[in-house]
Parts: C-alpha cells; sequence; structure tokens
C-alpha cells in the first residue's frame, strides 16, 4: 500500500498511528468513531506485525478501562475516540489521574454537541480537554497542527505520559486528521524515547506511591505480575496505595499530582512564534485554525500590516508566559477558534491586561478562513 | 506554481481515492509540495462529496481550496454547487453522463465529457470512472506528468485491478487530450 521511500503521502491519522508504535506503544484498545477512525484501521494492521496488541471493544469506556489496564502491565497504552467517546472515557480519565497510569487518549474533534455533525470539523472539546473529568487533577492537552507534526508531537505525548505518569490528551481536529501531505518519516535513531521509571527496590519494600523512591514528585512504577503486587485504587490513597480519608494525606497526593506540571510546565510547552519580533498585531491559534492564521500573517504583511503568529501545540498547561510575554510588545492578539470561544478566555487571563484579545469564533462546521482572520487583523 | 483542485460528485464515485491519487502522484512522484484534505457526508453512497487537493512548489499554509483553477464535478448537485466557483482563467470539466445542466461562467473554460459512460462502455467497469476522470483531467490540464500518475494508481488501487485502472487512466487521458485539442481549436 505504501511506497517504498521515507517520504509518502500520509494522512493525519495515519501519522497519529504510526507515531504512536514508533513511540514505542503495544496496546490499543478501542470504539471506533468518525472521523477518528483510521487510527483503529491503521494500528489493526500495523501492531500485530510489531508483537502489539489491538482489541476492538463493545464500546468507550471498556476501550479505555482495558488501556488502563495494560498500562498496569507496562505496555504504552493509546486509545482514540471523538467527541461522543471522549464524554464517556472521562470518569476512566480520572482514575488514570489520580492512580498516575500514564496513557494516551486521541480526540479526533468533530462538531457537537452530542452527535452533533459526524463529519465535520471543530475545535470545540478544549475545556472538555482540561475539565472533562471531575476534581483537581493535571492533564496534559497536546494538539498538532500539521500531518508531520501528528507523527512527532504524539511521540512527545507517550514520553509526557511516561515521564510524568499521568493520562495525555491528544487533541487533533478533523481537518488534520483527514487531510494528507507529504511527510518524511524521521529514523527512529532521530526520536528521543521516554519510559517510565521502575522500581529498583525489592518487591516487599515496595510503596507504590512513594515519590520519594523516585524524583520526589513522580513514584516509580511496578508492572503487574512481575511480583510487586500492590493495591490500586480511584479513592484517595496514601503510599500504600491503600485508602486515606487523613486530612493531610488527602492534601499530601493532590498538591503532589499538581507540583508534577509545575515541574514538568517547560518540559511539555510547546509553542512556535512566527514574525513576532516586530510584530504589531498578532494572531494566537492552535490546529488547523493555525495553518490560516499562519497565511492570514503573510497576507497581512503583504498589506503592509505587522502581524506575527503564535502557534501552540500546548493547550494545557496554558502557555501562560508566551502570552504575557507577547501580550506586552503588541497592540491586540487575535484569537481565531472552531467553537464559540474557549481559550480566548486563557489569552485573556494571562494577558493580564497589557493588549486587546479579540476573539473570532466559527460554528457552521467549516474552518476558519485566512480572509477572515485578515480581515480582523485590519479591524483591531 | 500553485494550484488548487476541486473534484466534487457523489460519495460513493471514488472521489476521495482520486484525489489521494493526484496528491501522490504530483507530491511524492513529481516532487511537488503538496496537501489532500476532503468533505463528505455520513452516508457510505450518495451524499455530495468533494477532495480537495492544492500542488505548489512552496509550503502551504492553509490547506483548503478557497479559489480553485481546476474543478471537475460528477453530478448534478455538485455542478450546481461548485460549477460557479472557480478562478478566472480557470477550468471546469463535467462528466455530462451525469450532469444535463452545464454550469454558465464567464471567464472560465467549461470542456465536457461523458466520464462514467466512457468508464462503463470504453474501459467496460464504471467503477473505475474516478480513474478516468483522472486521466481526462491530467490531459485537460498537465496538472501531473502521466508517469507519476501511473506509480501513484499503482500504488493505490487495490490488486489485481492495475491493469482495469491503467486502461481506465489511458483512455481518460487520451480523450482528455482530444478534448483539450478541440477546445483550443474551436
Amino acid at each position: 500500500m505504501h511506497s517504498k521511500t521515507d517520504t509518502r503521502l500520509m494522512q493525519g491519522n495515519e501519522a497519529c498511528a504510526e507515531g504512536a508504535i514508533a513511540a514505542g506503544m503495544r496496546f490499543f484498545a478501542g470504539y471506533p468513531i468518525t472521523p477518528s477512525t483510521e487510527i483503529a484501521e491503521e494500528l489493526a494492521a500495523l501492531l500485530p506485525k510489531v508483537g502489539g496488541k489491538f482489541l476492538q471493544m463493545e464500546d468507550e469506556i471498556a476501550s479505555i478501562s482495558a488501556v488502563i489496564g495494560a498500562s498496569l502491565t507496562g505496555a504504552k497504552s493509546m486509545t482514540a475516540t471523538s467527541g461522543p467517546g471522549f464524554s464517556l472515557k472521562q470518569e476512566s480519565i480520572g482514575f488514570a489521574a489520580i492512580a498516575e497510569i500514564p496513557c494516551v487518549i486521541v480526540n479526533v474533534m468533530r462538531a457537537g454537541p452530542s452527535t452533533g455533525v459526524p463529519t465535520a470539523p471543530s475545535q470545540a472539546d478544549v475545556m472538555q480537554a482540561r475539565w472533562g473529568t471531575h476534581g483537581d487533577h493535571p492533564v496534559v492537552v497536546l494538539c498538532p497542527t500539521s500531518v508531520a507534526e501528528t507523527y512527532t508531537l504524539i511521540v512527545e505525548a507517550f514520553n509526557i505520559s511516561e515521564r510524568w505518569r499521568i493520562p495525555v490528551i491528544f487533541l487533533m481536529d478533523e481537518v488534520i486528521a483527514h487531510m494528507r501531505e507529504k511527510v518524511t518519516i524521521p529514523d527512529s535513531s532521530q526520536l528521543r524515547i521516554v519510559d517510565r521509571a521502575r522500581p529498583t527496590c525489592k518487591p516487599e519494600d515496595y510503596l507504590p506511591f512513594d515519590a520519594d523512591a523516585g524524583d520526589g514528585v513522580v513514584p516509580p512504577m511496578a508492572d503487574f505480575g512481575t511480583g510487586y503486587r500492590y493495591h490500586l485504587t480511584g479513592l484517595t490513597h496514601d503510599k500504600t496505595g491503600f485508602p486515606t480519608g487523613k486530612r493531610p494525606e488527602v492534601d499530601t497526593l493532590i498538591r503532589r499530582l499538581y507540583s508534577k506540571m509545575d515541574k514538568a510546565k517547560q518540559e511539555v510547552t510547546f509553542v512556535d512564534e512566527v514574525l513576532i519580533e516586530d510584530a504589531d498585531v498578532a494572531v494566537f491559534a492552535y490546529g488547523i485554525t493555525a495553518r490560516a492564521g499562519a497565511k492570514a500573517v503573510r497576507d497581512a504583511r503583504a498589506e503592509g500590516i505587522s502581524a506575527g503568529l503564535v502557534r501552540t501545540k500546548t493547550l494545557w498547561p496554558f502557555p501562560d508566559e508566551h502570552v504575557e510575554r507577547i501580550a506586552s510588545t503588541v497592540r491586540a492578539i487575535v484569537v481565531p477558534e472552531m467553537n464559540m470561544g474557549q481559550l480566548v478566555h486563557e489569552v485573556e487571563r494571562a494577558s493580564k491586561g497589557k493588549t486587546k484579545v479579540v476573539s473570532l469564533t466559527r460554528v457552521d462546521a467549516e474552518p476558519i478562513s485566512p480572509d477572515e482572520i485578515l480581515s480582523a487583523l485590519k479591524e483591531v | 506554481m500553485y494550484k488548487e483542485i476541486r473534484l466534487s460528485g457523489t460519495g460513493g464515485q471514488g472521489l476521495i481515492l482520486a484525489g489521494l491519487i493526484l496528491a501522490e502522484a504530483a507530491g511524492v512522484y513529481d516532487g511537488h509540495e503538496v496537501i489532500q484534505t476532503q468533505s463528505y457526508g455520513p452516508e457510505a453512497r450518495g451524499g455530495a462529496s468533494r477532495a480537495e487537493v492544492i500542488i505548489s512548489d512552496n509550503v502551504i499554509d492553509f490547506p483548503k481550496v478557497t479559489s480553485p483553477d481546476i474543478v471537475l464535478v460528477m453530478s448534478q448537485q455538485a455542478c450546481d454547487r461548485y460549477g460557479s466557483q472557480v478562478k478566472q482563467g480557470g477550468i471546469i470539466l463535467v462528466d455530462d453522463t451525469n450532469v444535463s445542466s452545464l454550469p454558465t461562467i464567464e471567464g472560465a473554460s467549461v470542456v465536457t465529457l461523458p466520464i462514467t459512460e466512457i468508464a462503463r462502455h470504453d474501459v467496460g467497469r464504471q467503477v473505475v470512472a474516478n480513474v478516468v476522470a483522472l486521466g481526462a483531467l491530467v490531459g485537460v490540464t498537465d496538472i501531473a506528468t502521466p508517469k507519476a500518475m501511473e506509480q501513484a494508481i499503482l500504488s493505490r488501487v487495490p490488486k489485481g485491478t492495475e491493469e482495469l485502472n491503467m486502461k481506465a487512466f489511458n483512455v481518460g487521458l487520451e480523450r482528455g487530450r482530444e478534448a483539450r485539442a478541440k477546445h483550443e481549436t474551436p
């Protein structure tokens, strides 16, 4: 099916599947749903060839549950879905968060709410990706802007998930997922691959949630079935893994989960700045909308407007420092989103009133065009 | 070079595969920058379907077609919707097997060929109308080299159908070239 050369025409969903395998992912469980289906299709064909396992489950809840179980045995694990399935997975994502189970959840966003417009693009799950499951919890959300970037960014998603023992949400939009671009697949030697820290103590001495046995924030994680027996629960637990309701221990756990993100933030923040140095006005965008932004900025420059682009691949944790710095140098930031305005509130918060923030929304299930952004740049 | 191409018709006609083949030919085998996108409804058959390809010598920022240079229409619905959306000096290739009411547009060339009929009778299988269309498109516009198209077709069509698809492409190519010659010397 594929050409023999390293450079080939590849779909976003294919890049997601193949990048995940390059990252070391060897277990996928899912319930196919448009526009994510090709990820499952690809992995059903590819995983058995590399000694991995593909399971089509009975539904989305079973899929994320299987992924959590597989990760506990030491396998890098992933599921892929779209809005309706992502909603169903939320409770178990919370379990992965509190039990600190590395896993990657791909959500290819489509127009919602509910079943919405199944084949049409959207960026309306940005807040759900951050806060879809209840309770205070850390999470990293990554969003690619091209097919080539999908391949390399999903590798980072696994690295982050393994390094920090957290669920990582890989948020794609339908345009990136379904479009095909020419991609040169990086050689495996060019990829940095991270594996979770495992305990070095004897099994009988193992405390599954003792971060001090690791780097102080991330406890080493034993693979089920290797003699390190431990208790696992969605209840708030102490170092032994057994439930606790003792106030200082509850406080310690939640604060430690958050401290992981404080420590990780720089390492998990991927932001590109294009023509920002001398910019008078900026576009802040992600996913397919950042591609429209790039064209709009070029077109604006051609018309004599000093525009620049901030393209973020990390939606959460939100890149506050980048936005605050840019807010102090530009007259206005335009935030185009294929939703009613979600990340724009974060841009406003991080700007601290230092610049004008303008929301540009589109919810007719078509991508925002470069011309719409250009018009907004002219108006501000 | 910067060309936007829109292939439009009905779900089941194979237009997304056609877009993929064209993009692979122009991108991987002819060596241009290329992006292919698509839009379709939830139906497996029927419903509007379109594939879009951008071929450029520079990095392509925005992947969607906004002002196409070349438009293929393979259904009346697609013709009504996209038949008038073409750049000045652009080309519309119409499958008049399925389109009776032709687009009326000034400043663009309308070329008609009975693409589905050619697939059915001259090639022998209606299912390869999408590849006949690709041949015709290359014949009329030179948007990709026939050599690159052949490589892309052979890498993407199901095993056992290579001969049928190459026949479809070559018949389409010939008819496209004829139509172009006729169009240029009225």
